[in-house]
């Protein structure tokens, strides 16, 4: 099932064209990247795909909705289908760690406390933190641990889809393949569809099932990352070139 | 060590010995010794850089504009150096400055453009001033008409940051503005023999005025500059985006509870400046014009009438709306720099203390001409 279709998004910030005519496509289960030089446009166009910007023309539908004509009741409904982790983890920071993870379920379901707090300390536990943490504020941890507290956040509610803002950046090595290694569980366990952006070779090599590339306002590839390599371009040649 | 370079002239060939360090520190005053050279006339030259201990990239630079220089005069430049390093210092420096263009200045615009862009700018600003009062409306109808949807547990909180704790300030204030005010005023009294009168004066004008417009200002102060400096700062750390992403309406959740808290408390904090100014004023006419409380007291109800009360306090909640508002308002619009909290929490205070003297002179002349 095609999650995602994104068709002809043109988008133009002030005077500065940063898409023009991007199409993809991105289908239940994968987990798919969005990857290209910086200032590419990735995460506008992620931006795009969660509501959170406009585009100027074209269409994307997520889970056959069209956002450009979207009702805000259904847009609504599509806020509680996904979990979004941002670059920094944007955790509210007047709130403990369990506070953020509850604060999805507290609003939108009529769960017991009890049952929310086990649900928080599920998902806690889930994303490798320890159950003692959760009484921490944002300013009391580690870059490390606001990332994975914001991606248990983005769990709480078990969204269909998952859009990720370059989970591993800021990390060390060692965190960042665990990173991975718990993206890719979490796909397995809980079907998820998840949309990354990212520059961390190693973790696009490991995780990634598809990427569409965008380079110069457009997408320059789509597909696998065993044919990348015999895309001629430059980016790709420097970006892969290594690995090769 | 910075040595002066050795020059020497030689028939037509000029040679300049360079000794010790060629770096960042020393090049300026090289540069200085050189100056003279450029008036000589030979035509070859000799850079010795064989004792030249170190080198570094602004060194390095500017050997390699000496020889561009002499080159283009169309001098055989001939460079003396053996240090390994050294030279591919130099090479990098070359290879650089070989791909790498001028880097264009910012265009300076002129005159007009820049006022145009100024005007545009500010008619802009005022648009989207506009279109955040509209938003602050269409969800006001949208939240308000249903209870459940108001958020009371926020609303409790930002009663209790922004007003409650303000109080023992705003206290103190109108207490000394009380103080103050009948100080300078029993003195001018005094002359006329009018003691008595210090009771209508200072009645009407910190009822009407000053008790509202002081604690407008402390709140500005303390509270809207607050509100810009939490909200710009949730905008940085992308946790507004958290927010949207997650179907909370920053609108609902962070902006109305705000405005919402301070519309309710201002008038009670304006009833609070009102009493402890009268409490100032009243020590005052006690200790300097002899008028004893029950003078005071009785004067007070007999030429004070209530109306005078109620023009303050209605103008609370009118006053409260607009700090909130610009206050929030200054906070939604801050950029991805931290620059920006500090300017946008600067103007919040101005604009929303601008606008609350702008307003509180409607109400003035709508309040005198209605005969209130």
């Amino acid at each position: 099932m095609e999650f995602i279709k994104v068709r002809d998004v043109r988008t133009v910030l002030g005077d500065k064209i940063v898409h023009d005519g991007l199409n993809l496509t991105i289908n239940e289960g994968e987990i798919y990247g969005l990857l290209g030089p910086s200032g590419c446009g990735k995460t506008t166009l992620l931006r795009e795909m969660v509501l959170l910007q406009e585009f100027t023309s074209g269409s994307i539908e997520l889970l056959g909705k069209r956002l450009e004509t979207i009702s805000e009741r259904d847009a609504q409904s599509l806020r509680h289908q996904w979990g979004v982790l941002f670059q920094f983890g944007a955790l509210f920071s007047s709130l403990t760690l369990k506070e953020n993870v509850a604060l999805p379920l507290i609003e939108y379901t009529e769960l017991s406390e009890k049952m929310i707090d086990e649900i928080v300390r599920f998902k806690i536990n889930l994303v490798g933190l320890k159950t003692e943490d959760a009484n921490l504020y944002p300013s009391e941890i580690s870059g490390g641990m606001r990332k994975k507290a914001g991606l248990a956040r983005a769990l709480a509610m078990d969204p269909k889809l998952l859009f990720l803002d370059e989970p591993t950046s800021g990390l060390d090595p060692i965190s960042a393949r665990e990173f991975d290694s718990l993206i890719l569980k979490l796909r397995d366990m809980l079907g998820l569809t998840i949309v990354m952006v990212s520059h961390d070779l190693q973790s696009i090599y490991d995780t990634l099932d598809k990427v569409a590339i965008i380079d110069n306002k457009k997408i320059i590839y789509e597909g696998t990352l065993q044919e990348v390599t015999n895309v001629k371009n430059d980016f790709i040649e420097s970006f892969f070139g290594k690995m090769k | 060590m910075c040595k002066k370079p050795l020059i020497d002239l030689h028939d037509d060939k000029l040679f300049i010995t360079f000794e010790g360090e060629l770096t960042l520190y020393t090049i300026a005053n090289i540069e200085k010794a050189l100056a003279y050279v450029k008036t000589y006339s030979f035509n070859a030259l000799q850079l010795d850089f064989q004792d030249v201990t170190f080198l570094d990239t602004a060194g390095a630079l500017f050997i390699y504009n000496l020889e561009k220089y002499f080159t283009k005069k169309e001098i055989a430049v001939t460079l003396l150096l053996e240090d390994t390093t050294q030279k591919d210092t130099l090479n990098l420096i070359k290879e650089n400055m070989k791909s790498s263009h001028k880097s264009v200045p910012r265009k300076q615009k002129s005159f007009l453009e820049q006022t145009g862009e100024l005007f545009y700018n500010y008619y802009i600003g005022l648009l989207s001033f506009l279109h955040f009062f509209g938003k602050l409306f269409t969800t006001n109808l949208r939240y308000i008409t249903s209870l459940k949807n108001i958020r009371f547990k926020e609303i409790a909180f930002e009663i209790n940051e922004s007003a409650i704790r303000a109080l023992g300030i705003i206290a103190l204030t109108s207490f000394l503005i009380g103080l103050v005010v009948a100080y300078q005023s029993a003195y001018q009294l005094k002359i006329y023999g009018a003691n008595i009168f210090i009771v209508d004066m200072l009645g009407i004008s910190i009822f009407r005025e000053l008790a509202p417009l002081i604690t407008a200002i402390v709140i500005a102060g303390r509270s809207g500059s607050a509100y810009a400096a939490q909200i710009g700062a949730m905008k940085i750390t992308q946790e507004l985006d958290a927010m949207k992403t997650m179907g909370f309406e920053p609108f609902a959740f962070l902006v109305l509870p705000r405005i919402i808290a301070l519309v309710i408390t201002m008038p009670i904090l304006i009833f609070v400046a009102d009493m402890m100014a009268m409490l100032g004023g009243l020590i005052v006419a006690n200790i300097d014009l002899n008028i004893t409380m029950e003078l005071f007291m009785d004067r007070f109800s007999e030429v004070i009438a209530a109306k005078h009360f109620y023009v303050g306090i209605v103008k609370g909640p009118f006053f409260a709306f607009l700090i909130a508002a610009i206050g929030i308002y200054r906070g939604l619009k801050v950029k991805d720099d931290t620059q920006s909290i500090g300017f946008n929490t600067t103007k919040s205070v101005v604009e929303s203390i601008f606008a609350v003297i702008v307003c509180d002179a409607v109400f003035s002349i709508a309040f005198t001409n209605l005969g209130i």
